[in-house]
C-alpha cells in the first residue's frame, strides 16, 4: 500500500514553485534560441539559402551547336560534321593526385622531347594510379568500356598534360546503350560524362588536309582574348588553320538546357531550352578536283619527296589549288592523339605532313626568279629587253666564276631568248650591274612583285621569307658577333669552327656582288614560299596588281544560300611599263613552247594556241640536298586563267618533276583530266 | 493514520485538459500533413494516421486511470525496462546499422523508446519513496544509476539520443523533487567532464565510447560545410531547406524535400520539411503548438495531487523540451545529429505512441488533481 504521507504533498510550496519556475525559464530561453535561429536563417538570409537550393536543383547543360561545313567553290563538302557518343571525363572530379601526376608527368615528357632526337633516351614511363579509389574507379568504367583501368590511367595522363581544362576524352564512338547505361548510374560513375557530341568528318581524306586546321576546346588563355568574348567556356573553336581563320562564322552558338536534377543528379525535367544555332557555312576559292590533281601529281611525279603546289586566279587571288605533300587524314585530330601518331605528323623523316609547305616552307627559287630581275633590270634601264648580249657560258666577278647550269654556252641572246633557254649569265651581269645602283633595286622589285613578304593570306602560320640585302648581312654579322662575345669563342675563327662551339649564324662577310649575282637567278639566301613566287607571277600576269590570295570565297548559311560574300581587299598596285611586261611575257611564253624552251618538251601536244602556256623551270641548288625543283605558270583565259607554281623538294630539274606536275594542274583545270605525266628533259636550272 | 474519506469520482465523468488536448490534436494535423508534403506516397501518412488512432485511445484510457497505481508497479516496470532492451538486443532486426527495433507483425517496437515512459515513473516512483531522504547524496547517485543503466545499454544499440533523454529525465526528476541546487551543479559538472572526454579526450588517447560516425555527426554541426561525409551533407541541406522556406515558404516548389536533398524527410528532418514548405509562418506555428503542450505541462504539474503526479509531469515535459530542442536544434544547425524524433511530429510508431501514453498520463495527472480539488479542496496538510 502506498504511504499515503509521503504520497500527499501541500498544493504547492514555494520551492517547488522555483523550480517550476527555472524550468519554465529553461523552456522560454530554448524556445527563444530556436526562434532567433528560425528568423536568422529564414528571414535574413533566406535569399542566399534559397539561391543554393536552387543551386542544387538545376543543371545548365550544353547543347553544342554543329560547326559551320567547308565547301569549295562548287559546293563540294570538305568539312562536314558527324554525330559520335563519347564517353569524357571531369578533370575536377579526379584526385588532385592524379592532375598532379599529369602535370608532372607532362613537364618531364616534354622536357624530353626538348632534347634532340637520338639523345632523348627512354621514354618517360607513366606512374601507376596514385589512388586505390580511383583505381576501383576506372576500374568499374573499364568493364563497361571493355578497356583496363591502366589504359584509361594513361590516357587521362597524357590528355591531362596537354590540355589540363578540358574534359578527359577517355572513348569516342560507344554505342548509345551505353550512354543510358552510365547515365542512369551516375554515383557509380562519378565524374564521367556520356555525351553526344558533334566531331569534324572529312569525306574527302587527304585533301587539303593542312588548310582545314583543327577545332578543340577553348582555353582559359583564349578566353581571356578579345576575338572570343562572346564565347563560353567549353565551346568549341577552330584552332588552326581556316577553322581558326573563319572560326566566328564556323563556330555557330551553343544551346542550353536548364535540366531539374533530384539529390543523385537524375533529370527530373527540362526548365527551358536554348537552341543551338548551327554554325555558317564557308565556301572557299578552292577547287576540289584541282586540289585533288595537285596533291596526286605531287605525290606520284615527286617520287614521294615532299613537295607543295599552288593555284591562283590572277585577276582576284582566289586560291584554286594550295596543297602540300605529304599530307594527312585531318580525321586523326577529332580522336585523341597518341603520341605515336603525333610524332608521325611532325616528324622530319616523315616528311612533316602537318606542315603546310605552300606557305610555311621558303626555299630560293632558282631561275623561275628571273622575271624579278628581268623586270628590275627593264625598269631602271639597266638594259633593253631587245640588247643582245653574247653568253659565252661563264661569268667573272673579279675572281669568282659563275657558269650556266651544264656549262651551256648560248652565244647571242636577248632578254626573250635568255628566258627561253634560262641563261644564267645574261642574269649574273644584270645581277652584278644591279648591284652598282642606289637603293638595292634587285630585293625592291622582289618586294613589289610579292617576295619575301607575308602575301596576307586568310591562314595563320604564314612565313615571311627573306630577299637577301646590305642590312641582312649586316644584322647577321653583328649577331654572330655578340654570339661568339657571348660564348667566348674567338672573332676571327673559322665559322665551322664557331658552329661547332654554338655560334656560326655567319661566316660575318659583308653584302658583295656576288650576294646580288646569286640572287639575280633565284639562288644563294633567297628563300620564297611557294604562294609568294605565285604571287609575284601574278603580279606580272595580271598587270602589276599584288593581291592577297585569299580561300575564303563566301558565307553561307547552314543550307548553302549565300549570305555574305568575303571581299578580297588590301590590293596593292605596282608601276611598270607594259611594254617591259610585254617583254618578259614573250619570254615565259618562249621558255614554255619556244623552240628551245626549257619546258617545251613538258607541255608537248599542249594547246598553245587555245591556252598559251607563260612558264619557267627552276632547278635551286640547296647543298648538300639535292637539288629543288621549281615551274612557274601562267596560263591566260577569257573565263578562267589560271598562275600554277610547284615545287618538289630534292626533285631535281625544274623541267624534270615541277612542270610535269604543273601541266597536270593545268590540264585538270581546263580540260577536266590531269593527263599522262610528261616529263621535260632540259637540264637548265 | 486515517484515510480520508475518499470516493473516487467515476472516471469517465474526469476532466481533460481542453488546451493540452488541441496542442496534441493540432500537432497530430501538423505531423500528417508534413509528412504527407515530405512524402511521394501516401503510405507513410496513412500509417501515422493509424498510429495515432492506436495511441490517441491509448492516451484516453490512460488519462482515465489514476496513475498513482503505477506506483507500486516500479520494481516491475524498471525490470521490464531493462528486460524490453534486452530483448531487443537479442530479437532485434538490423536497420542502418543499429539495433533497435523488434520485429513485430504489424510493426516494429523500438524498445528504448517505451522505456523512456517506463523510466518517467520508475524514477518518480523511487524519489517518492526517498522523498524524506531528498537531499541526501544517497537518493541523487541512486536515481542518476537507474537512469544509466538503461542508457549504457541502449548506448549499445546504438541509440545515443535515447541515452541521452534518460539521463535527462533522471536529472529531471531530481530537479523538480527539490533536490539541493548544489548536488544538480555536481551532477552538471560531471556531465560536462563526461561530454569532454567522450568528444575531446577519449579519441585523443585512443578510447573509443562512440563510434567514429556518431563522433562526425556530433561534431559537424560546428562546421557543417567543412564536412565532407553525410553528416555533413545532411546539416547542409537541412539548413538549406529551412532557409530557402523564407517567411512563408516555397509550398509545391520545396525542392529539397520533393528533390530528395533532404535526407530522412518524414522521420528526423520533417521540421526542415515544414521549415522549407511553410516558412517562418508555418515553423513558428507549429513551435507555438509545443509551446502551448508544454506550458500546459507545467501547469498540470502544479496542479498535480502528489508529489509522484508532479515528478511524472515534470519529467515528460523535460522529455519532449529535450527532444523537440535536440531535433529542432538539429534541423537548424545548432545541435549535433543525434537521430533522436520530433515527438509527435515525425514519423514513427514507437516514438508516437511513447509520447501519447505521455500525454495520456499528464491528462491523468491533471484529472486527479482537479478530481481531488474538487472533492477535498486544496486544505489538506500533511
Amino acid at each position: 500500500m502506498v504511504d499515503p504521507v509521503a504520497d500527499r504533498r501541500p498544493p504547492i510550496t514555494p520551492q517547488l514553485a522555483l523550480r517550476v519556475a527555472v524550468f519554465g525559464g529553461i523552456a522560454l530561453v530554448l524556445f527563444a534560441v530556436i526562434f532567433f535561429r528560425l528568423w536568422y536563417l529564414q528571414v535574413l538570409s533566406g535569399d542566399q539559402y534559397l539561391a543554393e537550393a536552387n543551386d542544387n536543383r538545376v543543371r545548365e547543360l550544353r547543347i553544342q551547336a554543329p560547326r559551320g561545313e567547308i565547301v569549295d567553290r562548287n559546293g563540294r563538302v570538305l568539312v562536314t560534321n558527324r554525330r559520335a557518343i563519347v564517353v569524357q571525363l571531369d578533370p575536377a572530379k579526379l584526385p588532385e593526385a592524379e592532375r598532379d601526376l599529369a602535370a608532372t608527368w607532362g613537364q618531364r615528357a616534354g622536357q624530353r622531347a626538348a632534347r634532340p632526337k637520338g639523345r632523348r633516351g627512354e621514354e618517360v614511363p607513366i606512374p601507376p594510379i596514385p589512388d586505390p579509389v580511383l583505381e576501383a574507379r576506372y576500374e568499374r568504367l573499364a568493364e563497361v568500356l571493355g578497356t583496363s583501368a591502366n589504359a584509361i590511367h594513361r590516357t587521362v595522363i597524357r590528355q591531362l598534360a596537354q590540355v589540363p581544362y578540358a574534359d578527359v576524352r577517355v572513348k569516342t564512338d560507344v554505342p548509345r546503350s551505353m550512354l543510358n547505361y552510365i547515365s542512369e548510374r551516375k554515383a557509380q560513375f562519378p565524374g564521367v560524362r556520356v555525351e553526344q557530341v558533334y566531331l569534324r568528318q572529312y569525306p574527302r581524306d587527304q585533301i587539303a588536309a593542312q588548310l582545314l586546321g583543327t577545332v578543340g576546346e577553348i582555353s582559359p588563355a583564349q578566353l581571356r582574348k578579345k576575338r572570343y568574348r562572346d564565347v563560353t567556356q567549353g565551346t568549341i573553336i577552330g584552332q588552326d588553320g581556316l577553322e581558326y581563320e573563319y572560326d566566328n562564322y564556323l563556330r555557330g552558338k551553343d544551346g542550353l538546357r536548364r535540366v531539374q536534377v533530384d539529390a543523385l543528379g537524375r533529370p527530373k525535367g527540362n526548365l527551358r531550352e536554348v537552341d543551338p544555332t548551327a554554325g555558317r557555312e564557308v565556301k572557299l576559292s578552292l577547287d576540289v578536283r584541282l586540289q585533288k590533281t595537285a596533291q596526286d601529281a605531287l605525290g606520284e611525279v615527286g617520287g614521294g619527296k615532299p613537295g607543295a603546289a599552288v593555284a591562283l586566279d590572277p585577276r582576284n587571288g582566289e586560291v584554286l589549288a594550295m596543297a602540300s605533300y605529304p599530307s594527312f587524314d585531318p580525321a586523326v585530330f577529332t580522336k585523341p592523339l597518341t603520341q605515336a601518331q603525333y610524332d608521325k605528323l611532325v616528324s622530319d623523316e616523315n616528311g612533316a605532313p602537318i606542315f603546310n609547305r605552300a606557305i610555311g616552307s621558303a626555299y630560293p627559287t632558282a631561275s623561275t626568279f628571273k622575271i624579278v630581275t628581268a623586270m628590275a633590270a627593264l625598269e631602271t634601264g639597266t638594259r633593253s629587253a631587245d640588247e643582245v648580249i653574247n653568253d659565252g657560258g661563264v661569268f667573272k666577278l673579279g675572281e669568282q666564276e659563275f657558269k650556266n647550269a651544264g656549262d651551256a654556252v648560248n652565244g647571242a641572246i636577248d632578254l626573250r631568248k635568255a628566258m627561253e633557254v634560262s641563261s644564267d649569265v645574261y642574269f649574273y651581269q644584270l645581277g652584278a650591274k644591279l648591284n652598282n645602283l642606289r637603293g638595292q633595286v634587285l630585293q625592291t622589285w622582289a618586294r613589289k612583285l610579292g617576295i619575301g613578304r607575308r602575301t596576307g593570306i586568310d591562314l595563320p602560320g604564314e612565313f615571311r621569307g627573306l630577299v637577301p640585302d646590305k642590312e641582312w648581312r649586316r644584322d647577321l654579322a653583328q649577331e654572330e658577333r655578340s654570339c661568339r662575345r657571348k660564348k667566348k669563342i674567338s672573332q676571327t675563327a673559322n665559322v665551322y669552327v664557331a658552329a661547332a662551339a654554338g655560334c656560326g649564324i655567319s661566316d660575318m662577310r659583308p653584302w658583295s656582288a656576288g650576294d646580288n649575282v646569286n640572287l639575280s637567278v633565284g639562288q644563294g639566301d633567297l628563300q620564297a614560299t611557294p604562294l609568294q613566287l605565285a604571287t609575284a607571277y601574278t603580279t606580272l600576269a595580271n598587270g602589276g596588281r599584288r593581291l592577297k590570295p585569299h580561300l575564303g570565297l563566301e558565307i553561307n548559311d547552314s543550307q548553302g544560300r549565300a549570305i555574305q560574300r568575303i571581299e578580297s581587299e588590301g590590293t596593292t598596285k605596282v608601276d611598270f611599263d607594259p611594254a617591259n611586261r610585254q617583254a618578259i611575257m614573250d619570254g615565259l611564253k618562249l621558255a614554255a613552247s619556244g623552240p628551245s624552251g626549257t619546258s617545251t618538251d613538258v607541255f608537248k601536244g599542249w594547246p598553245h594556241d587555245r591556252y598559251p602556256v607563260y612558264g619557267k623551270t627552276g632547278t635551286a641548288e640547296r647543298q648538300p640536298k639535292a637539288d629543288q625543283s621549281w615551274y612557274a605558270a601562267y596560263v591566260p583565259d577569257e573565263r578562267k586563267p589560271i598562275v600554277v607554281v610547284a615545287t618538289v623538294e630534292e626533285g631535281g630539274f625544274g623541267a624534270d618533276t615541277a612542270a610535269p606536275i604543273a601541266r597536270q594542274m593545268l590540264s585538270q583545270w581546263f580540260f577536266g583530266e590531269a593527263g599522262e605525266v610528261v616529263r621535260g628533259e632540259s637540264r637548265s636550272r | 493514520m486515517n484515510e480520508p474519506a475518499f470516493r473516487p469520482p467515476r472516471s469517465l465523468a474526469l476532466p481533460f485538459d481542453p488546451l493540452l488536448l488541441l496542442a496534441t490534436v493540432g500537432i497530430m494535423i501538423c505531423s500528417l500533413a508534413a509528412i504527407g508534403a515530405s512524402t511521394e506516397s501516401n503510405a507513410f501518412v496513412n500509417r501515422q494516421a493509424m498510429f495515432f488512432a492506436v495511441g490517441f485511445v491509448a492516451m484516453i484510457a490512460i488519462s482515465r486511470f489514476d496513475y498513482t497505481r503505477t506506483r507500486e508497479l516500479k520494481y516491475g516496470l524498471y525490470g521490464l525496462s531493462i528486460v524490453l532492451i534486452f530483448a531487443t538486443w537479442a530479437f532485434g532486426g538490423v536497420t542502418r546499422g543499429s539495433r533497435r527495433a523488434i520485429q513485430l507483425p504489424f510493426f516494429e517496437v523500438q524498445t528504448s523508446e517505451l522505456v523512456k515512459v517506463l523510466l518517467i515513473l520508475v524514477l518518480s516512483a523511487v524519489v517518492v519513496d526517498r522523498a524524506r531522504d531528498l537531499g541526501s547524496r544517497q537518493t541523487t547517485a541512486r536515481i542518476m544509476l537507474l537512469a544509466l543503466i538503461p542508457a549504457a545499454l541502449v548506448m549499445l544499440q546504438p541509440d545515443l539520443g535515447g541515452a541521452l533523454v534518460y539521463v535527462m529525465t533522471g536529472v529531471a526528476v531530481l530537479f523538480v523533487a527539490g533536490v539541493p541546487w548544489y548536488r544538480l551543479a555536481v551532477l552538471a559538472g560531471l556531465g560536462a567532464a563526461a561530454i569532454a572526454f567522450v568528444l575531446a579526450v577519449g579519441p585523443a588517447v585512443g578510447v573509443s565510447v562512440l563510434q567514429d560516425y556518431q563522433l562526425e555527426r556530433l561534431t559537424s554541426f560546428l562546421h557543417p560545410s567543412d564536412v565532407q561525409g553525410d553528416a555533413g551533407y545532411q546539416q547542409n541541406q537541412s539548413l538549406i531547406a529551412v532557409g530557402a522556406g523564407q517567411r512563408t515558404g516555397r509550398g509545391e516548389l520545396s525542392s529539397q524535400t520533393n528533390l530528395s536533398f533532404l535526407p530522412e524527410t518524414h522521420t528526423d528532418f520533417i521540421f526542415a520539411v515544414v521549415g522549407e514548405r511553410w516558412g517562418f509562418v508555418g515553423a513558428a506555428f507549429i513551435l507555438t503548438l509545443y509551446a502551448l503542450l508544454l506550458w500546459r505541462g507545467l501547469r498540470i504539474l502544479t496542479i498535480s495531487k502528489n508529489l509522484y503526479g508532479a515528478l511524472i509531469a515534470g519529467a515528460i515535459v523535460a522529455m519532449i523540451l529535450f527532444q523537440l530542442f535536440v531535433n529542432v536544434g538539429m534541423n537548424i544547425g545548432i545541435m549535433p545529429i543525434t537521430g533522436l524524433p520530433l515527438p509527435l511530429l515525425s514519423y514513427g510508431g514507437s516514438s508516437v505512441l511513447t509520447t501519447l501514453i505521455a500525454l495520456g498520463l499528464l491528462q491523468s495527472i491533471y484529472a486527479q488533481g482537479r478530481a481531488a480539488a474538487a472533492t477535498k479542496g486544496r486544505v489538506l496538510t500533511m
